[in-house]
């Protein structure tokens, strides 16, 4: 059991390549924290130079108060499961759980214990003499835990454990490792590139992007308060809308109307003096049908017509889509990292198109130009220049978790 | 290929001299097991070929011959002089370029054969490969006695079978049974690699220019031969090298004999008739040279297929 | 297969070139086994099917020495140099392929000049290196230049195994607390067995068949190896050629081939493409 504190670690290749820069995180014993981030952001880097796979070009890595910097993994008592899994091919199952013990000359009949023990909770007992090509997808997945839980590290690191898995086994593998990690208590680091995954998961995620650490908070935190654009995009699914917006008489002009100012928020934009222009975020659930919102409630937002160019039912939701001038400009490049992310940048889908969450009692008929509600007591209001979230100050108290 | 980014960036880590901070315990320990590992390796090519050719290039310089040791002196470029203005060094380099052009050229066309049958063939594709690998694999002076009989005069097949001449006694001939006996043999290993190029080729191309409307021989030259490039040249290369060198298949069949000798077998013979240590290495240091310039422009051929780029880059 | 129905005329067509490319392959080395069958008469018959069957030229061949030492020698230095240049090789091919460190292009560069290099230039050289440390005409007199050559068709193959295992699992095995070495005997060594034994029929198929240092570094019959003491058979009297005899030991000297060719056609492919192709 050991907490890990990262202060100011930096990975720089010799090619000026700077792949995390200046990371800092304290780690609590027993936490579950998630890096999570757009491929490239740095986060699986991170996590090697956690295990000791990588070297740390600068600052201070300590594994349980210990400086782990110059340890070889081996010394740095972790244990860690690959996205590939990489078992090994030679070695039954039982000889692939046994290996890091056999190594530390562990007694034989301490290995059999423990990966006993371990096959049992995973229910791996029937398939410990099996090689692992004999196996299926999910049972090498928890093969590969299984390694890991015997050594009964200080800490796991888990490198995108879920991604080989269909979707289906995914979730349900999602929900084993996080009841594995509660009945194990011991500190875990995860990386996913799939922001479900660590909402669902994580104690606190740290949300990175081009080696940057964003945010760390709890999947709540960073849901309701994102300090910038980037994370405010990259959590929630479907993902938060943006458009452009203009102070004026304090009201916000925006292509679904004047939007009206909360008394603290116009102070918190004339504090933050960013000028008249901002984006402005509302998550697609904060929309709704015009016509099945309460009147004591349609004060606290506007409501809109729109054309509904897809309407997709979900049972218990149905999300419609429609176009919109966002009015936003190219060039916000955590806009363009987000779009890149949302695969949007591939499928040519416009940065246009807004969607909406709305109940299933909803009428609302594809081409319809149907009434809309947005609630802006829920909104984000952010500085187009440097994509901070403007409206978190007007939040009593200070930023829940601001990243330091 | 797998070329994964892992692989790159571990690479770009290798690079010394530019890191700041101090190499961690498993980056030191990693590098040393790597020179550990290479060391004997290394040993053993430079104790066998950089420090010969050293040397080479030093008895090259000297009057050497076995026959008189206590006449060894240092004379300069005189035993490169003796062998450039020989004929026999010409008609030996002459001979060698001949077999090399034709041998390579032809077992190039019939390796490509060779490879788009043991590709496409619908049923005994093992039974070929086996066949084909049994002249690769024959101990060549073994094949060069069978060739050598079957040509000769009132005991071999192929000589009754073309009026029981006797093509080993004349000079053109006997360099065409040569470059027979040379394409037999190594057919199959050109037919082996251009196979393994062909299996590169995805049969999804093929599948999407058929649905173009190519026809079978459009596949093959405008899909097929440019995706191939890379294994034709490698191919090339290591045939051409090692044709250069042809040595044994001359030895049985001709000895050297009607002006059929290579440079190889005139300085086998420099050194075990002659014993001119002198003589022998100049003329090992031509063909090493002869070598280095047909090798560089393949290189310059190859441009970024040369092989060994590949392994370089991770 | 693209040629998912199959015309009796394709597979006649098919079976046409197979059968070509298998006789053209099989007729020369028949044609040795045959005169290798041949009486002292019959030899000059040029039919392809002795009329009269011997075992006589195997027998005179296997009864004196001139042939059975040398196909010892060609064991012996072929199995040593075998080992020696796959130990080497894995070695070597293990870093090449994994290991971060300086020198390793020099490597690559030196084995593929080695790869390509007139064994004629060294010979002259070698020679006189060889007489001068009293290596000439022994067994380690081979060895060492068999090793030389071996290393970088053996290196070059090699890498190109060792490629194909993941490197994940390396990490993994780092992670598991395997020192560099362990990871390399526990986990890398066992899952490149495969390749191992790839390069070492290829290596010793090559020190099989030299010829040119074996004739040239060898003075008797107590290192000369099997192809180099063909050259030197002779016949009973100097005037009559061994052909019966010469033709036997050829075939002696293919067998091993011939098996090798047949139980391990397909790695042998594999590892003659993997590294030149791949490479």
């Amino acid at each position: 059991m050991a907490e890990i504190v990262l202060d100011n670690v930096t990975k720089r290749y010799p090619d000026g390549a700077l792949a995390v820069d200046k990371f800092s995180m304290d780690i609590a014993d027993g936490e579950f924290v998630i890096l999570v981030g757009p491929s490239g952001c740095g986060k699986s880097t991170t996590l090697n130079m956690i295990a000791g796979l990588e070297d740390i070009t600068e600052g201070e890595l300590r594994i349980a108060g210990r400086v782990v910097n110059n340890k070889s993994p081996k010394d740095r008592d972790i244990a860690m499961v690959f996205q590939s899994y990489a078992l090994y091919p030679h070695m039954t199952v039982r000889q692939n759980m046994g290996f890091a013990l056999k190594l530390a000359k562990t007694p034989q009949a301490t290995i059999d214990e423990k990966v006993n023990e371990a096959a049992r909770i995973l229910d791996l007992t029937q398939h410990l003499d099996r090689r692992p090509a004999n196996l299926s997808g999910g049972q090498r997945q928890r093969v590969a835990m299984g390694r890991a839980i015997v050594r009964d590290p200080a800490v796991f690191l888990m490198d995108e454990p879920l991604s080989n898995l269909d979707a289906k086994l995914r979730v349900q593998t999602r929900t084993e490792v996080s009841r594995l990690q509660r009945r194990l208590g011991t500190t875990m680091v995860y990386v996913t590139h799939d922001q479900t995954e660590a909402m669902t998961l994580g104690d606190r995620l740290a949300v990175m992007r081009t080696g940057l650490l964003q945010q760390i908070g709890s999947p709540h935190e960073l849901y309701e308060s994102p300090l910038n654009l980037f994370v405010a995009g990259f959590i929630g699914s479907p993902a938060m809308n943006f458009m452009a917006g203009t102070l004026a008489e304090g009201s916000l002009q925006t292509a679904i109307g004047n939007l009206p100012l909360t008394p603290a928020l116009r102070q918190a934009l004339e504090r933050a003096n960013v000028g008249r222009q901002v984006i402005v975020g509302i998550r697609p659930e904060n929309f709704e049908d015009a016509s099945l919102v309460k009147p004591e409630l349609r004060g606290h937002g506007v409501t809109f017509h729109a054309t509904i160019e897809v309407v997709e039912s979900m049972g218990s939701d149905v999300f419609v889509y429609f176009t919109q001038e966002s009015g936003l400009s190219a060039g916000v490049d955590q806009l363009a990292d987000l779009a890149e992310d949302s695969g949007k940048a591939d499928t040519g889908a416009s940065d246009e198109t807004v969607t909406a969450r709305l109940d299933a009692a909803t009428q609302i008929r594809e081409g319809e130009n149907a009434e809309l509600w947005a609630d802006v007591r829920t909104m984000h209001v952010f500085d187009p220049k440097s994509g901070q979230n403007l409206s978190l100050e007007t939040e009593t108290g200070t930023p829940a978790a601001a990243a330091t | 290929m797998t070329a994964s980014t892992d692989t790159v960036t571990s690479d770009q880590t290798a690079k010394p001299g530019k890191r700041k901070a101090p190499l961690s315990e498993g980056a030191r320990a990693e590098r040393r097991l790597g020179w550990i590992l290479c060391a004997p390796a290394v040993i053993v090519m430079i104790a066998v070929t950089a420090y010969p050719v050293g040397y080479a290039i030093y008895l090259s310089l000297e009057r050497y011959n076995l026959e008189l040791p206590q006449a060894v002196k240092f004379i300069g470029f005189s035993n490169y002089a003796a062998v450039l203005s020989s004929p026999y060094w010409w008609q030996a380099l002459k001979v060698t370029l001949i077999i090399t052009v034709f041998s390579v050229a032809i077992s190039l066309v019939l390796g490509m054969l060779l490879a788009l049958l043991m590709h496409r063939t619908l049923f005994g594709r093992g039974t070929v490969r086996t066949a084909a690998l049994i002249p690769y694999g024959i101990v060549t002076v073994a094949a060069a006695y069978g060739w050598q009989y079957a040509w000769t005069p009132g005991q071999g097949y192929l000589s009754a079978a073309f009026n029981n001449s006797a093509p080993l006694t004349s000079e053109v001939k006997a360099i065409a049974v040569i470059i027979l006996a040379e394409i037999w043999k190594t057919t199959p290993f050109m037919g082996l690699l251009l196979l393994a190029g062909l299996s590169l080729v995805s049969e999804d191309l093929q599948k999407a220019a058929k649905v173009d409307g190519a026809t079978a021989w459009q596949r093959f030259t405008k899909i097929t031969l440019p995706l191939m490039k890379p294994a034709i040249l490698v191919a090339l290369l290591f045939r051409t090298l090692d044709s250069f060198r042809i040595f044994d298949n001359i030895y049985i069949l001709t000895d050297g004999a009607n002006g059929t000798g290579s440079v190889s077998i005139l300085g086998y013979d420099n050194l075990f008739n002659a014993l001119n240590l002198g003589i022998g290495s100049a003329i090992s240091i031509l063909i090493f040279i002869c070598v280095a310039i047909i090798a560089f422009v393949f290189i310059r051929l190859f441009g970024t297929a040369a092989p060994g780029t590949d392994i370089g880059k991770r | 297969m693209a040629a998912v129905t199959t015309t009796p005329r394709q597979k006649a067509g098919w079976g046409t070139a197979n059968f070509v490319v298998i006789a053209l392959a099989m007729i020369p080395v028949l044609w040795l086994a045959s005169l290798s069958f041949k009486t002292p008469a019959a030899v000059l018959d040029p039919s392809l099917i002795p009329s009269q069957w011997t075992l006589g030229n195997y027998s005179q061949i296997l009864k004196t020495s001139q042939f059975i030492r040398p196909l010892i020698n060609s064991i012996g230095i072929g199995l040593i140099a075998t080992l020696i240049a796959v130990l080497f090789a894995s070695m070597a091919a293990y870093a090449v392929a994994r290991l971060r460190f300086p020198g390793k292009g020099v490597l690559i560069g030196m084995s593929l000049l080695i790869a390509m290099f007139p064994a004629i230039a060294l010979v002259t050289p070698m020679f006189n290196i060889e007489r001068s440390l009293g290596l000439f005409n022994t067994w380690p007199g081979l060895i060492i230049p068999y090793v030389a050559f071996g290393l970088p068709l053996g290196i070059y193959t090699l890498s190109a195994f060792f490629r194909e295992i993941p490197w994940e699992l390396e990490k993994a095995a780092k992670v598991d607390g395997a020192t560099p070495f362990q990871a390399f005997t526990k986990v890398i060594a066992p899952l490149a067995a495969p390749g191992m034994v790839t390069t070492a029929i290829l290596v010793f198929m090559f020190c099989w068949n030299e010829f040119l240092f074996a004739i040239s570094f060898t003075s008797t019959i107590a290192s000369r190896t099997a192809p180099a003491s063909i050259a030197y058979f002779s016949g009973s009297s100097q005037f009559t050629v061994p052909t019966g005899p010469i033709a036997a030991a050829a075939v002696v000297i293919t067998i091993p081939i011939i098996i090798f060719v047949v139980f391990f056609q397909r790695r042998i492919v594999a590892g003659l493409t993997s590294g030149a192709v791949k490479g």
